[in-house]
């Protein structure tokens, strides 16, 4: 249990998505124009990565790894499919996000006019295929752990999106040099708000 | 064909980068360049992979269905960018170690989606070959220039070799750590961005 909120709090902080390995940088920039927007994006991200990461956990566990197909017949144990991950991975996040998009359609019209229009935006959001790549990379012993990670990199991605938009919201009121305006001081400051994060390094529950 | 059109390939390396101007791939692009050798094994991978979707796209964008499009399009530069990872491996191992999940991360890579979608679906396969280059190019330039801005002040090493020489250390020049750490990949790519736009105006946002 203290393994899983380890990784949480980790997953938030110090290896948060978007400051230290700046997946899902393209929607962060788009979208981060006001908090209310940014909020919505973050939520579906959060969403999104808490079923497909621990679904493609299952799947690289009991098919795509390197004798993963050994309980179906001893036979199959030398069968190494990783290589397919890749296009694995991809066609789950697609399937999964066009069936979340379904289901909460169904049953929550209220927060599908919230999420509507992201929904279909995050299946190319880089954070969502980086965490299940990352997942199979670090190689977590259980699902429990699985799932403490996505529910962290969510969370973490959904502080840094609003941070910035609330920054942004603000900034529209400063003085900024013309080359610099928009694209240009969104870099730098999510930068500075890097730096921050720095600060978090070495923690260890 | 009457020609290769020159402006397909010129205009992404600069008044329309895909990095500094469409905003596209950011993700990918400053997460490897702490060092210029991954940076420009990263670039080529793109590269490959953008033009050889676009070609593809473009010549089958006549059969392909407009409402399972996406799909079609992430199937084939997913099994491009396995064909990638898969080369990486087998021949720079190393490199292909620390690029990590970021050569996967090609086939969520703006650049290759958007151009696909803004460019191959409506073009004939030539232009969209050109079209691939250009971004392509366009993507490596600003990759490349952070690499070696970021290992040259970070580590004191271009490519793995040392250039600062000796005597400068000895003088009390330090290499600044800063620069390999994530924050100031972000700060550059806002500087470049900067002096772009100072030297363009047209670029400028209101």
């Amino acid at each position: 249990m203290q393994e899983i909120i380890n990784i949480f709090v980790k997953s938030i902080f110090v290896d948060n998505m978007i400051f230290a390995f700046f997946l899902g940088m393209c929607s962060y920039l788009a979208v981060s124009k006001t908090v209310k927007t940014s909020m919505g994006l973050g939520i579906a991200v959060v969403f999104v990565l808490l079923i497909t990461v621990p679904l493609n956990y299952l799947i690289d566990n009991f098919l795509l790894k390197e004798g993963a197909l050994a309980w179906i017949s001893p036979k199959l144990a030398s069968i190494d499919l990783s290589y397919l991950s890749f296009i694995v991975f991809i066609a789950v996040i697609a399937a999964m996000v066009q069936l979340v998009e379904m289901f909460i359609e169904k049953t929550s019209p209220v927060l599908y006019a919230q999420l509507g229009i992201f929904l279909p935006l995050i299946a190319v959001n880089c954070a969502i295929l980086g965490a299940s790549l990352f997942m199979q990379e670090r190689e977590y012993n259980n699902i429990g752990e699985v799932i403490g990670f996505s529910l962290g990199s969510g969370l973490g991605w959904l502080l840094a999106i609003v941070g910035i938009a609330a920054i942004r919201e603000k900034l529209r009121y400063s003085q900024i040099p013309a080359p610099l305006r928009g694209l240009g001081i969104t870099f730098i400051i999510t930068g500075l708000m890097a730096i921050a994060f720095m600060s978090f390094l070495g923690i260890k529950l | 064909m009457a020609g290769i059109n020159f402006k397909l390939i010129k205009n992404p390396l600069s008044k329309e980068n895909p990095i500094t101007v469409q905003v596209l791939g950011i993700c990918s692009a400053l997460a490897v360049t702490a060092k210029l050798q991954p940076a420009f094994v990263m670039a080529l991978s793109v590269i490959v992979v953008v033009v050889f979707s676009n070609l593809i796209i473009s010549l089958i964008r006549n059969t392909i269905p407009p409402r399972i499009r996406i799909i079609v399009q992430l199937v084939i530069v997913s099994l491009l960018v396995i064909l990638v990872d898969q080369i990486l491996k087998a021949f720079v191992y190393d490199v292909s170690k620390q690029l990590s999940v970021f050569v996967g991360l090609i086939i969520t890579n703006c650049i290759v989606m958007g151009r696909l979608e803004a460019f191959a679906m409506n073009n004939k396969p030539f232009d969209s070959l050109l079209d691939g280059i250009g971004n392509g190019i366009g993507y490596a330039v600003i990759l490349v220039t952070l690499g070696i801005i970021r290992e040259l002040f970070g580590s004191g090493t271009l490519w793995g070799y040392n250039v600062i020489p000796q005597s400068f250390y000895d003088m009390g020049y330090q290499d600044n750590s800063l620069m390999i750490m994530p924050p100031m990949a972000l700060i550059l790519v806002g500087i470049i961005i900067w002096i772009q736009r100072a030297r363009n105006k047209d670029l400028c946002e209101k």
